[in-house]
């Protein structure tokens, strides 16, 4: 590190446990938001859950379907590529091992779909073994429209774009394909701890 | 090209700070000298600022660049002060003429415009949302662009207008640019302009009617994003005509 900022002391740093934040990333304590167009508002009625692409036969919840499997509370903490991460954010959810439970699929690459045309592309297996939920609460309340609600993806090990908002189902692929943010320059996988914040990183 | 500028690896430059513009009292514009080797940007993309301490502590931020990318060889940001902000009081007090400046891009490929998408063009900003704005008003009069354009810009108050010389110099071409001003704690007497938050009737007679199929860039503190976006949904625009930009986790 050669280059300095005259001056630059920075804020006082104990306020991170150390290992804790990956690099480049601030601690804050609010809830930011991002994303690219206005917030969808999909009636409940009208929600469903899909799992589509490579497998035999496509799985479709409704809200309350969806709401009568079996939930998990999560607490994790969070990393967006715009920097801020979040320490021990509680979710509540259904793990996406309990979606795909029962599903043989050659499928290697996930496209997670939303409402508002939103898609991010992940390999399966950063989906599976207890790593992936779709969550509908936070905070131990439902989650609101902002933040992603009724239901948004959680993908905590990687940057929280790949967290997809609005999150209507799964789409079972065989090879990789680009989502929304990647195709606009953003990392293909995205782990914080590696700082793949953009094509290339 | 924007494909090309947004898919190459984005290193870490450093530009130079050759001039510093105050805009407000809590505003500054810093413009950064470029290398050669600046793929150029597009209107609306932004860079990610790096800042290093003596001690090897970094702190990374994203800011809008508010240069037309007419504007060759340096590329303008503008930094608007966040009280406790870690970085923003920095750039904005501590910056000067000289200092080098880390930083990389050009980032952001959606929230960009490029007179293809054509128009109408009805972009909303709140504070310090202008400035990605600013890029694509001032792309347009570089390129001499007849775009209908209408700005609506919510402040605080008049001495926190940004850019507020330039836009109305930019107005009074008539070359299809028309700005609306709100602002929303303190008026100067006899103003005239909208004195409210934006809202559904302000949208109705600044925006444009959705069948004269207009593109909208909103940027601001998320509440103005959120309530101006979802007006303009329930005014008939098609979602995916509306781009979002959202500065701070929370009002401002
Ligand atoms: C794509 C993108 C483009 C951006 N472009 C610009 C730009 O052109 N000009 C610009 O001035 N900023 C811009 N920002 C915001 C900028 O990246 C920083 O977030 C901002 O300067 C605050 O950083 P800080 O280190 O001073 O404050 P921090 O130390 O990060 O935060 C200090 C406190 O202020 C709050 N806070 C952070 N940001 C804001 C805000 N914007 N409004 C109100 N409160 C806030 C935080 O929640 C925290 O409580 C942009 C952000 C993004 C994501």
């Amino acid at each position: 590190m050669d280059f300095i900022s005259r001056g630059f002391r920075g804020r006082p740093r104990e306020q991170a446990p150390a290992g804790r934040l990956p690099p480049g990333q601030y601690m804050v304590r609010d809830f930011p938001v991002l994303s690219a167009g206005p917030t969808p508002h999909t009636p409940l009625s009208r929600w469903t859950f899909s799992i589509t692409g490579e497998i035999d036969e496509p799985r479709q919840w409704t809200w309350e379907q969806f709401r009568a499997l079996p939930t998990e509370t999560i607490t994790k903490d969070i990393h967006c590529v715009t920097k801020w991460s979040k320490f021990d954010t509680v979710w509540e959810g259904v793990s996406v091992d309990t979606l795909l439970d029962g599903v043989d699929t050659t499928a290697e690459y996930v496209l997670a779909f939303s409402d508002g045309g939103y898609t991010t592309n992940i390999p399966l297996q950063d989906l599976t073994e207890g790593k992936a939920w779709v969550a509908f609460a936070f905070g131990g309340e439902p989650l609101e429209p902002e933040h992603g609600g009724p239901a948004r993806l959680l993908v905590p090990h990687l940057y929280f774009w790949k967290s997809a908002k609005w999150v209507r189902g799964l789409r079972l692929m065989s090879e990789n394909s680009p989502g929304f943010w990647e195709t606009y320059g953003y990392h293909d996988y995205g782990d914080p701890w590696r700082e793949q914040r953009y094509s290339g990183d | 090209m924007a494909r090309a500028a947004v898919q190459r690896r984005l290193t870490w430059r450093r530009g130079r700070v050759t001039r510093r513009v105050d805009e407000t009292p809590r505003v500054r514009t810093l413009v950064l000298a470029l290398e050669e080797d600046w793929p150029g940007h597009l209107a609306g993309q932004h860079v990610d600022v790096r800042l290093t301490a003596e001690d090897g502590y970094q702190a990374q931020r994203s800011y809008s660049i508010a240069s037309a990318p007419e504007d060759v060889g340096q590329l303008a940001i503008t930094v608007e002060r966040i009280g406790d902000g870690e970085v923003s009081p920095y750039l904005v007090d501590e910056l000067t003429e000289g200092d080098q400046l880390e930083f990389r891009g050009p980032i952001g490929g959606y929230f960009v415009w490029d007179e293809t998408p054509g128009g109408p063009l009805l972009l909303v900003a709140g504070g310090s949302g202008i400035c990605p704005l600013m890029a694509m008003i001032r792309h347009r009069a570089a390129r001499g662009s007849r775009v209908p354009t209408r700005l609506l810009y919510s402040s605080r108050s008049l001495e926190d207008v940004i850019y507020r010389e330039e836009v109305d110099l930019l107005a009074a071409r008539s070359d299809g640019l028309e700005v609306f001003h709100t602002l929303t704690r303190d008026r100067p007497a006899g103003w005239t302009g909208y004195a409210r938050r934006i809202d559904l009737e302000m949208l109705t007679e600044v925006g444009w009617r959705p069948d004269e199929g207009p593109l909208g860039f909103v940027c601001g503190p998320t509440p103005l994003v959120e309530a101006v976006a979802e007006a303009l949904v329930q005014l008939g625009w098609s979602p995916d005509r509306v781009k979002t930009e959202r500065f701070g986790p929370t009002g401002g």
